[in-house]
């Protein structure tokens, strides 16, 4: 078994003339957790829609858990052990929670196609197993997500995760839009499960967050890979000045 | 304190949000059955008291009742026949509004399901033909030899098939080619509408089988005499209650349920989980197609005629009692039981305008107003409890 999980090679997106992701090289080992950073249109989610299946790409390798993938789409990805939490929360207000962790791999007692019975017992089990090991508190499982705070949502997104056997975790900006109290929630999550060696992959702007949770960080700018750095050896200031262009990483001299 | 109250009060998750359980405790569809009974209630006081001198100058008998038996020589609690007829009116619409209640809870409408009402009550009623009406050939025949006086099943496989293709229409071109389902179903509205007239020239198709007369007729249930269900021509009423009971198990229990609601409260969520939103959509259209086509074939065997204006305005009342049941036209919310309540209260409404002796100018006017009130109070109630 390899160290590395998650690795692309050369991977490109384009949007017919523009090129929203150039030659990422990138590699995510074993409980590692990697913050990606970069201004707004640097290819961050573009980066992250091609690993997740949401689109395809248009040139370059995705290997991961030592497989070339190539997915069809979101729920391929997920069945291979791939999770995303995205920015525009993939939640459906009217339903419960349960319902929400399982949308779109319900549990069945009675397979009839589209009209099988849902196992609502076992769902229930289960998100309350998921919510455990995410540390999450809701008071209520059957409660929409309607009638829920903006922490607790995210929460449950998070805990959606959690709730199958994923092999590597990809959050995008998950704490945009929270109250302090509730990013402090979602950043023990974090931790959570950087305990249980859970593979990360986090998009934030937050600085302080990002050098709170990650070990590395990985800056795109204008579609491509310009800086990889330990967390331990780089500073704030350093990590802006790549964002910028004020500086390019040594070993991407001439990428943008 | 007490420890419920502690409960209650105690933060819970994230940022210190208290939760009500009370919030919860309380389903929408219990407000839409108080709402019918003081419906009922108003009109039962209303012939009780005889309130008719206030808008009729021919104030009708006194000590009427709206709802219960006052006739001495007949044995029974209730008023059957009024019953009877709210039952009926409420069944054939009824069962369209099952329908729409899905497509409405997918976040889509369907304005074509009175009109293929109209299609499918003129091509199944001409399958349903017999050869020979008092001893002359049938009048309104239109198609050949060949479909007269064949078995009940025939017609009623052919008007299910009328459904499904036009409800697939439906949902085919919402689903793939991505034109707003107001567009899509007005479209088909107007084309099936053509068809129920092009189908016979504009001609009425009457005189059907006994056999698929006795469909709508008949009664399913015949002697067994449980209050309300005990007459003739019950039918109608059993298959709407049949119908509504099997689809609110199928929306509550089953993944059909579940990605419908998903897919009409957050459709992109739907789609990044994986559902195949395109396919479900096409799914539920067909579904409701097939409910109206079920409505059209109780309607002509109950009127033993088929005339191409069947079912007009029949989309708008579907639509009338899902919303008046508590869905939300914005997708999401509602429930089959809703809608069935909601039914009942749009034919209490308009029995009881009848039993006042309301003009039916006034009918259809307070109508509108009925239904435009059911949104308000809906959105008030939810911007209420949803913060």
């Amino acid at each position: 078994m390899s160290d590395v999980i998650l690795q692309t090679i050369g991977l490109t997106k384009h949007y017919g003339g523009v090129h929203a992701l150039t030659d990422a090289n990138f590699t995510l080992h074993r409980g590692e957790h990697v913050a990606i950073m970069g201004d707004n249109g640097a290819g961050k989610s573009t980066f992250v829609r091609q690993i997740t299946g949401v689109e395809q790409p248009t040139a370059g390798q995705i290997l991961f858990d030592g497989q070339e993938m190539a997915f069809s789409g979101p729920l391929d990805a997920r069945e291979k052990g791939i999770e995303a939490v995205f920015q525009t929360l993939a939640l459906a207000d009217d339903l419960d929670v349960p319902s929400n962790l399982f949308l779109g791999r319900e549990l069945y007692r009675l397979r009839l196609g589209p009209f099988s019975i849902l196992d609502r017992r076992a769902m229930r089990a289960a998100t309350l197993a998921a919510l455990q090991k995410t540390g999450v508190k809701i008071p209520d499982l059957s409660n929409t997500i309607r009638n829920m705070s903006g922490g607790q949502r995210q929460c449950v997104a998070i805990a959606r995760t959690a709730a199958f056997k994923s092999k590597m975790v990809i959050m995008d900006e998950p704490t945009a839009a929270l109250g302090v109290q509730e990013t402090a929630q979602v950043e023990n999550i974090i931790r959570t499960l950087k305990a249980a060696g859970e593979p990360v992959i986090l998009i934030s702007h937050n600085m302080r967050q990002v050098f709170d949770l990650v070990d590395r960080i990985v800056v795109f700018r204008r579609g491509r890979i310009v800086a990889n750095l330990a967390k331990a050896a780089t500073t704030g200031e350093d990590v802006v000045a790549y964002i910028t262009g004020a500086k390019t990483g040594a070993e991407y001299e001439g990428a943008a | 304190m007490a420890p419920e109250a502690k409960r209650q009060a105690a933060p819970h998750g994230v940022g210190g949000l208290s939760y009500d359980a009370r919030k919860r405790a309380w389903p929408p569809e219990i407000n839409i059955l108080i709402a019918l009974i003081v419906i009922t209630v108003i009109f039962e006081l209303l012939n009780r008291y005889n309130l008719g001198w206030l808008w009729n100058d021919d104030p009708f008998q006194r000590g009427g009742s709206f709802l219960f038996n006052v006739r001495e020589n007949v044995d029974t609690i209730f008023n059957q026949q009024r019953l009877n007829i709210i039952l009926l009116q409420v069944a054939v619409i009824g069962i369209i509004a099952i329908g729409v209640t899905q497509v409405i809870i997918l976040g889509g409408i369907d304005l074509s399901s009175g009109s293929i009402v109209g299609a499918t009550a003129m091509i199944t009623m001409s399958f349903a033909q017999t050869a020979v009406v008092n001893g002359n050939p049938n009048p309104t025949a239109v198609l050949g030899d060949w479909a007269m006086d064949l078995p009940a099943v025939v017609p009623i496989v052919v008007g299910l098939a009328c459904g499904l293709v036009a409800g697939l229409i439906n949902g085919l071109l919402i689903a793939y080619t991505r034109i707003p389902p107001f567009i899509a179903t007005l479209g088909v509205m107007v084309s099936a509408r053509g068809v129920a007239k092009w189908w016979s020239n504009g001609q009425p198709v009457s005189f059907p089988t006994e056999g698929y007369a006795a469909l709508a007729g008949g009664d399913i249930l015949g002697g067994l005499s449980f209050g309300l269900l005990s007459w003739p021509g019950q039918n109608p009423v059993v298959v709407f209650a049949a119908l509504a009971l099997l689809f609110h198990l199928v929306m509550r229990h089953t993944i059909y349920g579940t990605r419908s609601y998903a897919i009409g409260s957050n459709e992109a969520a739907a789609r990044m989980s994986g559902i195949n939103v395109a396919r479900h959509k096409t799914l539920v259209y067909t579904i409701a197609g097939m409910l109206a086509a079920v409505a059209a074939i109780l309607v002509t065997s109950k009127n033993l005629t088929a005339q191409a204006g069947m079912g007009v305005m029949y989309e708008l009342d579907a639509i009338a009692m899902a919303v008046i049941g508590g869905v939300s036209l914005a997708g999401g919310r509602g429930s089959i039981i809703g809608t069935v309540l909601g039914a009942m209260i749009f034919s209490v409404i308009i029995s009881g305008f009848t039993s006042i002796r309301l003009d039916a100018f006034y009918q259809e006017m307070v109508k509108g107003a009925i239904i435009v009130g059911a949104v308000v109070l809906d959105q008030w109630r939810q911007s209420r409890s949803a913060r």
